[in-house]
């Protein structure tokens, strides 16, 4: 979203460039440059890189870290927080698994993921909301104990081999592109109006700003936080349908290897962990630089050892930047 | 110490003052805090600082704590000239400071909390030595006649006895002079007497006591001189028993009225707007009766911590409310800020900052906060409108610059007040809460917002002004409430608005 500078006076001023770079925009802009450049550098360094069918696969690596990380945006935000999205994330696919396995429809399997992604959700939201827990702590709880759920289900087993319609929402193609890609897009497009063309979006901006004035604007606080929760628990059990479709099995730790990720995604986006700044398609932006960060380095043929601490450097270069453009921001103004 | 020879004048007879304040100023942006204040404290003497909110008298106590640094001025320590930089200048000079909110860590005991920082240790191992610490923390509390466990945990303690175990901790480090602010805010009338017992024996000991109060019984009770400050400047230093309530109170008010802005005309009163019986709230309102009419300028007036804040922050539902009632338009009204806000109320609070704003958002979010669905019954935000919108609000209210998508973090303190009360403008509210609308900004500033408040009542909206500027009430309002320890101390009507007659009600015993 533009934030260009509209008095006169910062037009004229001779830092009028840093506004450029100072900006939502420019923050964008920035990601970017940066997916430009590590792309460029990839490409001169491996001939595989620009092919379609890599550059399609980095971004359906990027799709399944973004659906998760888009709700967790929402709720960062708002000013709270959702440590449970991965673990919710399990236990929805492990519970669809098992209706999908039963025989019944695949489209009751994916309306038992939402459904138990939007009520674990809902129970984040309850507990921050209603027992005033710091969200933090309600959802690392919410972690272990949807966790729990999901090793108690799976009993230690696996459920694999499902409908190839069901599987075709993780693996299949339309018009040459993944399915999950198009997913992608869609929530990326339903979840930027939602934050920026709502009144709720608006208000959960505020919120995510400064609470107590927030408040005492008349803002329904609470609703909006539940509000938040639950559509992180909806995203999440968004992500297990396509996950399960993609990995075409079920177990109790499908799910833990993409927190990290999906918080990073977030971060590297631009999204303030104090909640009020940020976007959703800074979080796409995050969720791509990501893939082709732990893309280049599985072509470059680098250990995977070393992929934690890249991504690491990535994301303290992409916070120092927006640290040092907000900064500049707020002197000039 | 053989100063204490009080030759029943309230005149100490030493000559050479243990603390003496010469000409000191603190200028801070706008503000003139101390302006050529000269205080001279004696050993052995109870001196009372006496003066409304904003005279100087917590600056006078930062200067002499170092937490203020003065512009201009000098302060003399028996008669030597000292510098008093930091706390720990004032420490070593003999200085401490009880503030109202009291340092005292809850869950350390009570010998812990006394030697805080200068632990006795062991000769050898360095580790503390607990059982020295408590024989000593025993000495000092025996020295003031408390029986209070060494063990026992701060936090267990009631305020009184956390404040009887400040003093012991402030005597532990030889204080000489001994600063309070306020210590009987917040004590029943028997632990104030225990603690006017404790004040007058280290008066008897020779340290010299320097006391803010507002209780006027209090200055007669305790002082032996009392010191009155206004704007800034001593009024005048008189022995206490030569004065009178009427003539300190003659002295505390009569505010440069230059500066104060007058009500241009003054309207009809038209139907209640809002009606209060019987509030009490658990942060301290008690039995509280107020009402509002169409058209009219209410003054809440009393000292700070009155209980003035908590009135408006229950009528809008942001502290709960644990008995009596809120009508707004005749109608019970019940809930959270969503609720009261969305019947056409507005809070301007306190703390811009921290309760009014949202710092890191533009000009325009925070503009249109309150009335996004005013704007947007549909619930789609559209930015060109919030825009067309956010850019009438900025024009009305003269906010400069005039940049909607500017950050509210770096307006000036003015502008930021304009931005608080705007949101509401969008949202057509009935029914204004100002809490201090115009602490903090400058003198051109707080015009324009009266100006504003004015076209509100002239348009039909009620409007209730917390101010603790007496002339601000006296000059604005058609009437006002005057409270005092959460009630509601007296009313005042137009032609009984004074600052005397609201300082009368405001404190105690006058």
């Amino acid at each position: 979203m533009p934030n260009n500078p509209v008095s006169a006076t910062a037009v004229r001023s001779p830092q009028h460039w840093r506004h450029l770079f100072a900006g939502d925009g420019a923050e964008l802009a920035l990601r970017v440059a940066l997916i430009v450049l590590i792309g460029s550098a990839l490409a001169l360094a491996s001939d595989a890189f620009l092919s379609t069918a890599n550059v399609l696969n980095v971004l359906r690596q990027a799709s399944l870290i973004f659906l998760l990380a888009a709700g967790l945006t929402l709720v960062i935000l708002c000013g709270g927080f959702d440590l449970s999205v991965a673990a919710n994330l399990t236990l929805s696919a492990c519970l669809a698994a098992g209706v999908i396995k039963s025989g019944l429809s695949p489209w009751l399997g994916i309306a038992t993921a939402l459904a138990c992604g939007t009520a674990a959700g809902a129970l984040n939201g309850l507990a921050v909301t209603l027992l005033r827990l710091p969200p933090f702590l309600a959802t690392y709880a919410m972690l272990w104990i949807l966790q729990g759920l999901a090793f108690h289900y799976m009993g230690g087993q696996e459920i694999f081999g499902f409908p190839p319609a069901f599987r075709a929402l993780g693996t299949g193609f339309a018009f040459g592109v993944p399915v999950p890609v198009y997913l992608m897009a869609v929530v990326l497009f339903v979840a930027t109006v939602f934050v920026r063309s709502t009144n709720v979006g608006q208000e959960i901006y505020a919120i995510g700003a400064n609470p107590e004035a927030a408040r005492l604007s008349g803002i329904p606080m609470r609703r909006r936080q539940m509000l938040v929760y639950m559509l992180s628990g909806l995203m999440s059990g968004i992500a297990a349908v396509v996950f399960l479709a993609r990995v075409n099995a079920a177990d109790s730790g499908m799910g833990e290897p993409l927190l990290l990720p999906a918080i990073a995604a977030v971060l590297i986006g631009g999204t303030s962990l104090f909640g009020g700044v940020g976007s959703v398609l800074g979080t796409v932006l995050g969720a791509i630089i990501l893939a082709l960060v732990i893309n280049g380095m599985n072509l470059l043929d680098i250990r995977a050892q070393w992929q934690p601490l890249v991504v690491g450097v990535v994301l303290l270069v992409a916070v120092m930047v927006d640290l040092v453009a907000r900064g500049r921001r707020e002197r000039i103004g | 110490m053989n100063r204490d020879d009080t030759d029943g004048s309230g005149q100490p007879a030493s000559a050479v003052p243990l603390l003496a304040l010469r000409n000191v100023s603190k200028t801070f942006p706008g503000v003139r805090a101390l302006d050529d204040v000269s205080l001279d404290l004696h050993a052995g003497e109870v001196h009372m600082l006496l003066g409304e909110n904003g005279a100087g008298k917590s600056s006078l106590i930062k200067v002499l704590y170092g937490a203020y640094r003065a512009d201009a001025g000098t302060i003399l320590c028996d008669g030597r000239l000292v510098e008093i930089t930091r706390p720990a200048d004032a420490r070593r000079l003999g200085i401490a400071v009880i503030f109202q909110e009291f340092s005292l860590v809850p869950f350390l005991d009570l010998a812990q909390n006394i030697f805080l920082g200068r632990e006795p240790r062991r000769p050898l191992t360095r580790l503390i030595d607990h059982g020295r610490m408590h024989r000593e923390a025993r000495a000092v509390l025996d020295s003031l006649g408390l029986d209070y466990d060494t063990r026992a945990l701060a936090v267990d303690l009631g305020v009184a006895q956390q404040q009887m175990v400040e003093i012991a901790k402030a005597l532990s480090q030889r204080a000489r002079i001994l600063v309070m602010d306020e210590p009987t805010a917040a004590l029943s009338e028997r632990e104030s007497k225990t603690l006017f017992t404790l004040i007058r024996q280290l008066r008897a000991s020779g340290v010299a006591i320097a006391c803010i109060s507002h209780r006027m019984q209090e200055v007669f009770e305790l002082g032996d001189r009392v010191t009155v400050l206004r704007d800034g400047r001593r009024v005048a230093t008189l022995p206490a028993r030569e004065a009178t309530p009427d003539q300190l109170i003659g002295m505390m008010v009569g505010r440069a009225v230059g500066a104060v802005y007058k009500r241009r005309q003054y309207g009809k009163a038209g139907e209640i707007v809002l009606e209060v019986r019987g509030l009490t709230t658990a942060t301290g309102v008690r039995d509280v009766d107020l009402n509002v009419r169409e058209g009219e300028i209410v003054g809440l007036s009393g000292l700070v911590g009155a209980g003035r804040t908590e009135v408006a922050r229950a009528v809008f539902g942001a502290d709960a409310i644990v008995a009596g009632e809120v009508r707004i338009f005749g109608a019970i009204a019940k809930g959270g800020p969503e609720r009261i806000a969305a019947r056409g109320v507005a809070l301007i609070p306190e703390n811009r900052k921290l309760e009014g704003l949202a710092l890191k958002r533009s000009v325009q979010d925070n503009l249109l906060v309150a009335s996004l669905w005013k704007l947007f019954p549909r619930g789609w935000y559209r930015a060109g409108v919030a825009r067309a919108c956010a850019r009438a609000l900025i024009d009305r209210l003269r906010v400069t610059p005039p940049a909607p998508r500017r950050m509210v973090r770096v307006l000036s303190g003015g502008n930021q007040q304009k931005i608080v009360v705007g949101k509401w403008l969008a949202a057509g509210c009935k029914l204004f809460l100002f809490d201090e609308p115009t602490r903090g900004i400058d003198v051109g500033a707080k015009s324009e917002i009266f100006a504003l408040i004015e076209d509100l009542v002239e348009r039909g909206a009620a409007v209730l002004l917390i101010s603790a500027e007496l002339a601000e009430i006296v000059h604005v309002c058609d009437r006002a409430y005057v409270m005092r320890a959460g009630r509601i101390g007296g009313e005042l009507a137009r032609t009984e608005l004074s600052e005397e007659n609201i300082l009368r009600l405001a404190m105690h015993g006058a």
